[in-house]
């Protein structure tokens, strides 16, 4: 129990939590963007490696850190685009379509990569994010450090749930966008053309996702290595059920389940006997459940996965 | 610009398509080619000669296509069904580990080697298919969506089998590399061409494509998977039970991927490792849909896929173009096949 208690008591912990979820917020908002518009977007597990490599790669030839992060945002967008261009006007299937993308998006990454880096023993590191002590509301005792120390994306990850959060439900482009999602006819008699907006809304989302692959290397580590992404593609799709395809709940189911993340992290160290596989296993696992738990109330955009061709219903 | 849906596809298109988005995936993988600075041409006649130019390269293709055959045959028909299995990379995996479990049972060492390989191909089978039985039972009970349970099963179960291989499963004989025990020497399967590795997986695999034809074409449970997969109400509707249509789908596409890697443990490697797969789940993906999730097809979008992985890996060595141009060409196929069955489906008007 004691140690529990240590953990659960360290500033460490907490502060881990925000930069843990930092990718999660930003993929989950990407996903929930899409999913929002009516779509659904498997690309993502590829844009966030492709972006991975990309603001790497940006940094690494000699790039600012925030022009790597931008040409994970352009390239991210970039695919973005091709999900788009196939699922919305040609009106393919999303569930291969989206494997598609991201099978191309991870082996052209580890491609471009290789090229660049034709050997390495060691993988080559970059001058990653600092943390940045916001003046004043670092120094409040234990909030301070975890709240306000984090490093320049994770205050922009945030930042970014409000904006979407408000663009969602406070413009007119926010309730355009979530009613393609529930009714594109609807949409369309309004004189809205809901392919372009369904086009537009998949690029910014998947720019999310590109920011979210990003991270992993610009800060949350320094280098980049294949199959780093690890999944977190896949467990924003299962956050974004589990958010209830709100950018609020959605802030929260990453911090939660950033949260489980850390604290499985340090009781790997604090407990003997376990082996570290069923440690590394739980977020899956807890991802599941999440789905499990959250299907019967989940209230799915009601033209989800339902191509949109004028004159035909 | 507009698409207009066509009365009926015409054969020739639905068998020009694949051929068509190959040659498309191959264009464009070919400018990243000539990006890095190799001569196209020479990269991919070197592709060629690499998967064929030599008896070890023919050999090696074919090895290579076995568990590809399998995975792909797995992912068309849960395809059929529209039931999204993902999770093929898990499953191959599980079969693998079970069979390794398997030979460990007592008594087994003294049984004919026919019975122990059957034996050990029935558990690849059963475990692969336990494990997708899992989000399908999820997809039955709970309307959770099996794409993200079995894509999310996948990294589990590879953790599980680093768990067993350091743990239960682990080669004492192996110097602390973290690899399984061996399957036995009975379950090791025959050889089809001396002095290679080409085994008797092969044979398996191409007689069950045939066996998976005639199922989906020629039974009543092949009908309403079928049924199933065009319209799941109208085929409620007119009798076919849903629910055990696609436990049984669930069965046979898990049994399909475990089977997959029970026969590339016991016809190539003899031990589990966690890098026993080369994403062989996942390509199965793509080789069912340039099959057009058609069995039969499913033998010669294996056999595409292999001649890539294979001869990239020798074009490597030769010119120093990363051997990933195998998997960018063979994920760009997927995604230029949609379009080309999307053509055979629509014409393009002004």
């Amino acid at each position: 129990m004691n140690v529990i208690v240590d953990i659960l008591a360290s500033v460490g912990m907490w502060e881990a939590m925000f930069r843990i979820a930092t990718p999660f917020i930003l993929g989950t908002l990407g996903v929930l963007l899409c999913e929002r518009v009516g779509v659904l977007n498997l690309g993502i597990e590829g844009i966030m490696t492709f972006g991975a490599m990309i603001g790497w790669l940006t940094v690494y030839s000699g790039g600012d850190l925030w022009a790597g992060l931008a040409a994970a945002a352009v390239f991210g967008a970039m695919f973005g685009l091709l999900h788009a261009l196939m699922t919305v006007p040609l009106g393919l299937s999303q569930h291969v379509t989206g494997l598609g993308i991201t099978l191309f998006a991870s082996s052209f990454s580890y491609y471009v990569f290789r090229l660049a880096i034709p050997t390495s023993t060691s993988p080559p590191t970059i001058e990653p994010f600092r943390p940045v002590a916001i003046p004043g509301l670092s120094e409040i005792p234990f909030l301070g450090p975890v709240l306000f120390n984090q490093t320049a994306p994770t205050y922009l990850a945030i930042l970014l749930v409000a904006l979407i959060a408000w663009v969602l439900y406070r413009t007119p482009l926010g309730l355009a966008i979530r009613m393609t999602g529930e009714n594109p006819h609807a949409v369309d008699a309004q004189g809205i053309d809901p392919i372009l907006l369904r086009i537009g809304t998949i690029m910014a989302g998947s720019a999310l996702m590109g920011l979210g692959g990003a991270f992993l290397t610009l800060a949350a580590f320094n280098s980049f290595f294949p199959t780093m992404v690890q999944g977190r593609g896949w467990i924003c799709i299962a956050l974004v059920v589990f958010a209830l395809w709100r950018p609020g709940r959605a802030l929260l189911g990453a911090l939660l389940f950033a949260f489980f993340d850390a604290f499985q992290l340090r009781l790997q160290t604090a407990v003997d006997g376990v082996p570290y596989q069923i440690f590394l296993m739980l977020p899956y696992i807890l991802s599941i459940l999440a789905l499990v738990l959250m299907a019967r109330k989940a209230r799915v955009p009601q033209a989800l996965m339902q191509p949109y061709r004028r004159g035909e219903r | 610009m507009r698409f207009e849906r066509r009365e009926n596809a015409s054969a020739a298109l639905t068998i020009l398509a694949p051929v068509g988005a190959i040659l498309a995936a191959l264009v464009i993988a070919g400018v990243l080619i000539a990006i890095a600075g190799a001569n196209v041409l020479e990269a991919y006649g070197l592709i060629l000669q690499g998967a064929f130019g030599s008896r070890l390269g023919v050999t090696e293709t074919l090895t290579r296509a076995t568990p590809l055959i399998l995975t792909g045959l797995a992912a068309a028909v849960a395809f059929r069904a529209k039931l999204w299995n993902i999770g093929g990379e898990g499953q191959f995996y599980m079969g693998a580990l079970a069979v390794t479990a398997f030979g460990l049972v007592p008594g087994l060492a003294g049984a004919p080697a026919p019975v122990v390989i059957l034996a050990c191909l029935v558990v690849g089978a059963l475990a692969g298919a336990t494990l997708l039985l899992v989000p399908a039972a999820l997809k039955l009970r709970f309307g959770v969506d099996e794409v993200v349970t079995t894509l999310l099963l996948n990294f589990v179960t590879v953790l599980f089998v680093s768990l067993m291989i350091e743990g239960a499963l682990r080669d004492p004989l192996a110097f602390g590399w973290p690899q399984s025990v061996p399957v036995p020497d009975a379950a090791v399967l025959p050889q089809l061409i001396e002095r290679s590795r080409l085994h008797a997986g092969l044979l398996i695999a191409l007689g069950l494509a045939v066996a998976v034809w005639w199922v989906q074409s020629r039974t009543v449970f092949g009908m309403q998977a079928r049924a199933t997969g065009l319209n799941a109400r109208a085929a409620a509707f007119a009798g076919v039970p849903l629910g055990r249509t696609l436990a049984l789908v669930a069965c046979l596409s898990g049994g399909l991927a475990g089977l997959a890697g029970a026969i590339e443990v016991m016809g190539v490697k003899g031990y589990v490792t966690t890098d026993l797969s080369p994403n062989y789940g996942y390509s199965g993906i793509v080789i069912a849909m340039l099959a057009n999730l058609n069995p039969i097809g499913v033998i010669g979008a294996a056999l595409f896929s292999a001649v890539m992985f294979v001869g990239a890996d020798s074009m490597s060595r030769a010119l120093g173009i990363p051997s990933y141009i195998a998997d960018v060409t063979v994920a760009l196929s997927l995604l230029t096949m949609l379009v080309a069955l999307f053509l055979t489906q629509y014409r393009v008007r002004r």
